[in-house]
């Protein structure tokens, strides 16, 4: 092998001459050392200035590695390198190791947090109190002195405004589903699909903006005309906006399901006799099921998480409520406000966020592999 | 007959089903137009500045040259070149107040930037534009809605329309808004710093984000045994992918802040949070990628003697890279898009310079809309719509370019 890799170098050389070689190894050096030389005009602007004597020792260290990687092109001898490829490929597997180690790295800060703070507050406390109002404080002997932790309220209001986002999102993604996929003809399908992905593309701030400059006002405006008293803060604002952030959720992740419903189904069942409305509902809809109760999970599991939109447009206060008209507080929001400002890492307030992060973590991942089981266990396999 | 309304009762329904397919779809697209346009058009308002035209006599006593750098003088003259212009408004503290308020503090720095390169100007009286408030602006922009109630107190709404009968206010195009920092005067304010901190943010991101996720892609798609560790890193990776933002930031302030003690409010520990949060993202589409590419060409390249890695770099991951730069532009976008988790790690504090590198304190363009909307003062809100705008902008920009690039340079095998 190695003496047939020499014999082809040679045979280069001589047919293409030494001057295609030095050549070669010439343009890769010039390239080589005018990407330095950019590098150490940009480190000039960021006020980082190199010396002369070390600007020159890396000028010739570029040619040096120009000039070899410049014979490396003409040699044509990519021998296998064992030892090499070993750490490559280990280096590889480290990358992918990193997807691990975040994962680890997250339970593993919100449970050793959330057992700090379960030393200072009882778990029965937090898991079954009615009462949430974090203020520590300042003074030993001020009334309240020690806050309350209960995390009810937060859960209620959690799923007050994800269950409205939910009533909102559920019809509206489905329906627009089993059109695109049923009835729309292409170039509408073609047209539709960028819009609702690009509702999905929108900043979360950004339906937060709209839902706290446009939407409560109007809100409570409509309210105050018909009399109904509708909180500046209410559940129903939030949960609107988070509904029709999820639309493009359901919406794309049912038809992709649906999509996948092979095209015999379909035929048998209009040449059965039944319309094309009949078909969608009661073969096409069935078939594809799981998938679609999958994706009113996954939609969920956003809503659950959001941040951004209930931080602006939900209220702060805890009430016990499940009436969409007040002001609510969910489970992000609290973890925003108590970590916002500076912080110290045994206070009690910073570690009840890292328990609440916790409570959600452990939620959205349950969905998500209910979804996930789900999709594995019931979804028929048409091939 | 029975039949015949059998089917048309069936169709009826048929119909209906269409209908509200169809209804659902409208739904939605208003729902996006009417965001949009909300956005839009209060946001337009913050592109109009306004100027104010007042004779400044440069007093020798007040800044000559022992004050010359003194801003708060030259904020004096502004005053009282005010006041000589409207002395019968101005003659109770309210009142003089009211009046001041129409010019911006920035005002200030303009005469003391004039005086600074023309020194002869001390002691002469000169007409020149000033910047006004936001106030002015406002005054501008709506042409005096009835039912709202407004923002001018008595003596503001004489003077404007005095002003604006003779023609000593204009409005400008707010340039300072696209270059200038942050500031408690909404005329004053801008998202150049945003934007500029946004870039450094999103530049750790990518240095951090991407080879990482290529060489994860690349380990699992082309080198990992498909074993029970292989099957735990893939719902790992999965799950990673749908686990709530803000989870994201408290590691990021457990791990990189407290831990290991990267600096609080800066891009750098922003971007690398920001890059847990689009690791996954980038891996899953960069392995339908790698997916995509037919074997044979791997086993081409193998049976012409190259090691399994050489063939997958020289020949798998090139041919996989339109892919996998249209699932990194995605992730980047996402990436833009995110506030969440900046908020835990202090990115949301009041910064008015532009940041100067990745360890200097700085917030992000959805930062800035954040602060913007919660801020109690006029004016902050068309600025939050405005930058708004921008943020959509630029994301529509990103998924323009990831959809072309798909469009031009995948290869349908």
């Amino acid at each position: 092998m190695i003496s047939s890799g020499q014999r082809t170098e040679q045979e280069l050389i001589a047919s293409h001459g030494v001057a295609a070689y030095i050549g070669c190894a010439a343009t890769a050096t010039v390239v080589v050392a005018g990407i330095t030389g950019m590098f150490i005009w940009l480190a000039g602007h960021f006020g980082v200035s190199v010396p002369g004597w070390l600007r020159l020792m890396l000028f010739v260290l570029c040619a040096c590695g120009g000039a070899w990687y410049g014979r490396h092109l003409v040699e044509l001898k990519l021998t296998p390198r064992r030892g090499y490829e070993r750490i490559a490929i280990g280096m590889l597997a480290v990358c992918a190791a990193v997807a691990v180690l975040t994962t680890i790295g997250i339970v593993y800060t919100v449970l050793a947090e959330s057992i700090q703070f379960f030393r200072q507050v009882p778990i029965r406390e937090f898991f079954f109190s009615l009462e949430w109002s974090p203020q520590i404080a300042i003074r030993d002997d001020q009334a309240g002195a020690s806050g309350s932790f209960g995390i009810i309220p937060l859960i209620t209001g959690t799923l007050l405004i994800s269950f409205i986002a939910m009533i909102l999102s559920i019809p509206v993604g489905l329906f627009s589903a089993i059109y695109l996929s049923e009835f729309a003809s292409k170039q509408v399908r073609d047209s539709v699909k960028p819009g609702l992905e690009f509702l999905a593309g929108i900043p979360t701030v950004v339906y937060g903006f709209f839902a706290v400059a446009t939407l409560s006002p109007l809100l409570r405006e409509l309210g105050s005309t018909v009399g109904i008293g509708i909180s500046g803060e209410s559940a129903l604002a939030a949960g609107v906006v988070i509904g029709v952030m999820t639309i493009p959720f359901v919406a794309s992740l049912s038809e992709d399901a649906l999509f996948a419903v092979p095209q015999d189904l379909r035929n048998g069942s209009l040449s059965l006799g039944a319309t094309h409305g009949e078909t969608a509902l009661q073969i096409v809809v069935p078939a594809a099921l799981p998938g679609i109760v999958a994706s009113f999970i996954l939609a969920f599991s956003r809503a659950v998480g959001e941040t951004m939109i209930v931080v602006m447009a939900a209220g702060l206060a805890a009430n016990l409520t499940l009436n969409p008209l007040e002001a609510v507080t969910t489970v992000t929001v609290q973890i925003v406000t108590l970590l916002v400002g500076d912080q110290t890492f045994d206070d009690p307030k910073t570690l009840a966020a890292f328990a609440l992060g916790l409570i959600l973590f452990a939620l959205t991942l349950a969905l998500n592999f209910c979804a996930l089981r789900i999709v594995r266990k019931y979804q028929e396999r048409y091939d | 007959m029975i039949r015949r309304t059998a089917l048309a009762h069936r169709y009826r329904n048929q119909r209906r089903l269409v209908w509200l397919g169809k209804t659902s779809i409208g739904l939605a697209l208003i729902f996006l137009f009417s965001l949009i346009a909300n956005v839009a058009f209060t946001g337009a308002d913050a592109l109009r500045g306004a100027q104010i035209e007042l004779a400044i006599h440069f007093d020798p006593q007040m800044v000559g040259t022992a004050n010359q750098n003194d801003l708060l003088k030259y904020s004096s003259l502004v005053k009282t070149a005010l006041r000589s212009e409207f002395p019968q408004q101005a003659s109770s503290r309210r009142q003089r107040r009211d009046l001041n308020a129409l010019v911006s503090f920035g005002a200030a720095q303009v005469l003391r930037d004039m005086v600074a390169e023309q020194p002869e100007l001390i002691g002469t009286v000169q007409k020149i534009w000033l910047p006004a408030s936001a106030l002015v602006a406002e005054y501008l922009n709506k042409n005096h809605d009835e039912h709202v109630a407004s923002p001018f107190s008595d003596v503001q709404t004489l003077v404007l329309d005095q002003m604006a009968e003779q023609k000593l206010i204009r409005g400008t195009f707010n340039s300072r808004f696209f270059t200038a920092g942050d500031s408690r005067d909404p005329e004053l304010a801008g998202i150049g710093g945003a934007l500029f901190g946004t870039f450094l943010t999103l530049m750790i991101t990518f240095i951090t984000c991407f080879p990482i996720a290529i060489g994860a892609a690349v380990y699992l798609e082309m080198f990992a045994p498909r074993n029970r560790l292989f099957d735990f890193i893939e719902i790992n990776i999965n799950n990673l992918a749908a686990v709530p933002s803000i989870i994201m930031g408290l590691l990021g302030l457990a791990v990189f802040i407290s831990v290991l003690g990267v600096p609080r409010s800066t891009p750098l520990v922003g971007g690398l949070v920001l890059a847990l949060m689009t690791l996954p993202t980038i891996i899953i589409a960069a392995r339908a990628a790698l997916k995509a590419v037919p074997p044979s060409l791997l086993s081409g390249a193998m049976a012409l003697g190259a090691t399994r890695l050489q063939g997958v770099f020289h020949h798998v991951v090139p041919l996989a890279m339109p892919g996998i730069l249209t699932g990194t532009i995605i992730g980047m976008a996402q990436a833009l898009g995110e506030t969440a988790p900046l908020l835990m790690i202090g990115m949301v504090a009041f910064i008015t310079d532009i940041p100067a590198g990745f360890t200097d304190a700085a917030t992000v363009l959805p930062v800035q809309i954040f602060l913007w909307s919660d801020s109690p003062e006029r004016g902050f809100l068309e600025r939050a719509a405005l930058a708004s705008c921008v943020l959509i902008v630029f994301l529509l920009a990103m998924n323009a370019i990831a959809i072309y690039l798909r469009r031009k340079l995948e290869f349908k095998w």
